[in-house]
């Protein structure tokens, strides 16, 4: 359904020092440095799939989701996407995606959610009858009933982000982008949209491909990301494999009766002591949880045991280092 | 074509909650069309052979006050001067419509709407004035066809104007030098400051040349009779020639200037 083959995109930057005299000689010569925002980027997705497109700030995912809604033109590479090449297509094919941008807006910001709804359906001609079940199903799944008749301006971002959401499905779009969607939203409407993407991915079989920096979005939603890192892929794969190579480690909390000792355990790092209260960390590669526990009680007189998995945002530091982006 | 209108009547809707600028503009409008009637009341008092008469720049002064937002270039769209710099735009070139024409509804309906709200209370006023600051009535019911004709059409063509300066933001990335230009120069080649045929000879020569008098000199004109019928339909011809030619530049300028365009950040 989409696919990317080899895609490249550079900015040409202008840039100078700081300083009067360096402003006064860049009005006369500037540098210029190209900037490769990504390189040689290909993957595939198929239909129905929920993919999270990760990658620290910068990393090129923005760039690459627009490359993918046709709003930018590559400098090399070849993407086709339902039949069509985006940028070359650009009217026809975006008939056939919707897009959020969770930093933008595309709500008229005077007006009340519904009227800006109605031109969206006269833009895409979208059917009366088609339009009406849409926007029926939409309301309910996003609760918008109460804030579809108030303006825009009074709307808080979570409520925006919410019609904004259903603004980009009203035309049944196969294809979803969302381009940090949860951006700046508290937790219950963060569970809200997830629960959305969720059902739309679900019932109406819509291809998902998400960029977030929430990592819990990712869990949530995603069964299959895309890492990218100064412009380059560097994973493509199930969230489980990515788990398994990283998130080998666990970290155990264990309270104990007062001992003045500190606990050492061969093979388990201690990440913090006192004589109530220690964490250690341990590679479950190298040595079982349950073996670590023993040797604890052995030492120790236990209270409380708290074993944690790695939280997939310390996984994706680890990866970032590894892979030096 | 339905986009159009659905453009139009959103637009409308914006329109309709700001009561209070809409009954602002006309004060002003009024206010102001008052004074400049005096001031050229003044002047043609000791005029000998005026090139236009009284009753005629009157009648101009009234339209040009109710139709302000049909011909002034400074009549802008910030929103869309946002869309640009902000990067919303990214929003834009997502929907299944050619730009120029999406744009071109909307900058037109802004200023319909805009107008539908000042044009007929400044109208109504200005017609049940006393002499001599009235508005008089059109002469026949052709000569109103054909201003209300070359009303529209010299609407169409500021408006063809006004998409350069929007797609001179895509380069600039500010609005505020070309609109400076724009409207500096085309308001006073329009007619804006001073009707035409009350410009030197010279002046005169370069507004001929240029589009701007076919946006508002030469519909107000048409409806006081200071243009004969005849050169009116050549006129109507030049104007809807001048449209065309613009509009075609403008498209091929915007879709240039997309090829390029980089939406950065977020």
């Amino acid at each position: 359904m989409i696919h990317l083959d080899g895609i490249g995109k550079s900015y040409k930057i202008a840039k100078r020092q700081t300083g009067l005299r360096q402003a006064a000689k860049a009005l006369f010569y500037r540098e210029h440095t190209i900037v490769h925002a990504i390189k040689d980027i290909s993957f595939s997705i198929n239909q129905g799939e929920i993919v999270g497109y990760i990658g620290p700030n910068g990393a090129g995912k923005s760039t690459t989701i627009k490359i993918m809604s046709g709003i930018l033109m590559p400098d090399t590479g070849i993407c086709t996407i339902m039949g069509y090449t985006p940028w070359k297509d650009r009217t026809q094919y975006v008939q056939n995606i919707g897009v959020v941008f969770g930093q933008r807006s595309q709500l008229w910001w005077d007006v009340p959610v519904a009227d800006s709804y109605q031109l969206l359906k006269d833009i895409y001609k979208i059917p009366q009858q088609d339009y009406k079940n849409t926007l029926n199903l939409l309301i309910e799944t996003l609760e918008l009933q109460t804030i579809i008749h108030t303006p825009v301006r009074q709307l808080s971002l979570g409520q925006r982000m919410r019609c904004e959401m259903a603004a980009s499905l009203l035309h049944n779009p196969k294809i979803l982008f969302l381009d940090e969607p949860t951006i700046g939203l508290d937790a219950v409407s963060k569970m809200a949209v997830r629960q959305f993407i969720r059902t739309i991915n679900k019932e109406k079989g819509v291809t998902v491909i998400l960029t977030t920096h929430d990592m819990n979005d990712i869990e949530a939603l995603a069964e299959r990301v895309i890492l990218i890192g100064k412009g380059s892929l560097l994973y493509d794969g199930r969230l489980e494999e990515l788990r398994k190579r990283f998130g080998s480690h666990k970290t155990i909390t264990v309270e104990y009766k007062n001992n003045p000792n500190p606990v050492h355990i061969p093979g388990a790092a201690t990440l913090s002591w006192s004589p109530q209260r220690a964490i250690l960390s341990v590679d479950t590669n190298t040595m079982k949880t349950s073996d670590l526990i023993t040797e604890l009680s052995s030492q120790v007189e236990l209270e409380d045991v708290t074993i944690e998995s790695q939280p997939i945002e310390d996984m994706l530091v680890q990866l970032y280092k590894e892979y030096r982006v | 074509m339905r986009v159009y209108g659905s453009i139009l009547k959103l637009r409308l809707l914006v329109g309709f909650q700001y009561r209070t600028a809409a009954i602002a503009g006309v004060a002003t409008q009024l206010f102001w069309g008052f004074i400049t009637i005096m001031v050229f009341e003044a002047f043609y008092k000791y005029a000998q052979t005026p090139p236009i008469s009284l009753k005629e720049l009157i009648d101009y002064i009234w339209l040009k006050q109710a139709f302000l937002v049909f011909i002034t270039l400074w009549f802008r769209d910030n929103e869309l001067f946002d869309l640009i710099t902000s990067g919303n735009i990214a929003y834009e070139l997502c929907r299944p419509c050619e730009l120029y024409g999406f744009w071109y509804a909307k900058l037109l309906a802004q200023r319909l709407s805009s107008a539908f709200l000042r044009c007929f209370p400044i109208l109504f006023v200005a017609l049940l004035l006393t002499k001599p600051y009235n508005m008089t009535p059109p002469q026949s019911f052709s000569a109103f066809l054909l201003f209300l004709t070359a009303l529209i059409l010299g609407l169409l063509l500021l408006v063809s104007i006004s998409m350069f300066l929007y797609i001179s933001v895509f380069l600039t990335m500010s609005p505020v030098g070309s609109l400076l230009i724009f409207s500096v120069i085309g308001e006073f080649f329009a007619g804006l400051i001073i009707p035409v045929p009350l410009m030197p000879e010279p002046l005169q020569k370069i507004a001929d040349l240029l589009p701007f008098r076919w946006t508002a000199d030469f519909p107000f004109r048409v409806y006081s009779g200071h243009i004969p019928v005849q050169e009116a339909i050549m006129g109507i011809v030049i104007q809807t020639v001048y449209t065309i030619i613009l509009i075609w530049l403008g498209r091929a300028a915007l879709n240039h200037v997309l090829r390029r365009v980089a939406v950065q950040g977020g």
